[in-house]
């Protein structure tokens, strides 16, 4: 059974990529959103294994995507997301999974 | 008492993609060591090379100050800043990601390997405007002598990035011996080299040998052939 991995990001085109990246892999299912809104709507519906928190997320917005995902699912890994495509993707998620 | 951490040139991640022949000194892209993740600050690593002509598309990049050091050959850079350049050995190109940029990069030369060290710092600060620099280096400063080239400050020696790391190059004679003083308290530095056989704070290192030192605030240097040269990364240890 795929992960199911949800990226929030600010940035349309890197928002496109991850998007790409993280459905390449078939171990992988990727949701991305720019939309915090549409974010806790998603997690409401269905199961997540991770969250992403990619560029343009002030730290406002964090805390409060954090405290209304965690509410819907206590327990869900949030991991900020650095550099913005797949260099360090596959690493992020190994550490967050193991 | 310092601590250390020494990555053999061998144990290194490695991917050959034909055009691209890839070393990471830590965790990327394919290659994912859990012990290998970061060094303090320092979270990429690469030394690659390129075929004549080869290179990267447009990607995009976010939150990384990202240090492009050219050890042979050139690159030619475009992004979406509006910024087309040639960065070539002796030169330094720093692009600070932030909010998101895309950028490519090509081996400038069609006949020509390509050989260069990317090196990606965690910002200090997050989501800041992108920005980009390069830099001429007087390669000349380098000889027996640990010649800054990075530095948190504008107006101080080389590029400047968004973090308090100071990155300095030095070439030596053999049998040149110095002392390397951390340049803020808390700092580690991870020495990488590049070229010969050095021996750093009584670990000999050889050529594409990295060893991270922190809990100390100087190190000891000695070149133990005549063609040593290093890159020294003075960075914070914590994220």
């Amino acid at each position: 059974m795929p992960l199911t991995i949800l990226y929030i990001g600010r940035d349309a085109e890197i928002t496109t990529v991850m998007h790409r990246l993280l459905n390449e892999r078939p171990e992988w299912t990727g949701l991305t959103v720019c939309n915090d809104d549409e974010a806790v709507s998603i997690c409401k519906k269905q199961q997540l294994d991770l969250v992403l928190l990619g560029n343009g997320i002030n730290a406002e917005c964090e805390a409060t995507l954090r405290q209304k995902l965690t509410s819907i699912r206590p327990g869900l890994k949030i991991i900020q997301h650095y550099g913005g495509g797949s260099g360090l993707l596959y690493g992020e998620i190994m550490s967050a999974i193991n | 008492m310092s601590q250390f951490i020494l990555h053999k040139e061998n144990t290194r991640g490695h991917a050959n993609h034909g055009w691209l022949n890839a070393h990471h000194s830590f965790s990327f892209a394919n290659y994912y060591n859990p012990e290998r993740m970061h060094f303090g600050v320092l979270r990429v690593l690469n030394d690659d090379s390129i075929d004549g002509g080869m290179g990267f598309g447009s990607h995009p990049h976010d939150n990384m100050e990202i240090i492009t050091i050219p050890l042979a050959g050139a690159i030619a850079h475009k992004d979406s800043m509006g910024n087309a350049a040639v960065i070539k050995n002796g030169e330094i190109q720093v692009m600070s990601a932030g909010t998101g940029v895309s950028h490519s990069e090509f081996n400038a030369n069609a006949d020509e390997q390509l050989n260069l060290l990317q090196i990606w710092l965690f910002p200090n600060k997050k989501n800041v405007t992108p920005r980009y620099d390069q830099m001429a280096l007087d390669v000349e400063a380098r000889h027996n002598n640990f010649q800054q080239i990075l530095s948190p400050n504008a107006d101080d020696a080389g590029v400047w990035i968004h973090q308090d790391a100071w990155f300095s190059l030095g070439k030596f004679d053999e049998g040149f011996e110095t002392e390397y003083k951390i340049k803020k308290a808390g700092n580690g530095v991870y020495a990488f080299v590049i070229n010969g056989e050095v021996t750093i704070d009584g670990q000999t290192l050889s050529k594409r040998d990295g060893l991270g030192i922190w809990d100390t605030d100087k190190v000891s240097f000695k070149a133990n052939s005549a063609d040593a040269e290093v890159l020294l990364m003075d960075l914070p240890m914590e994220l």
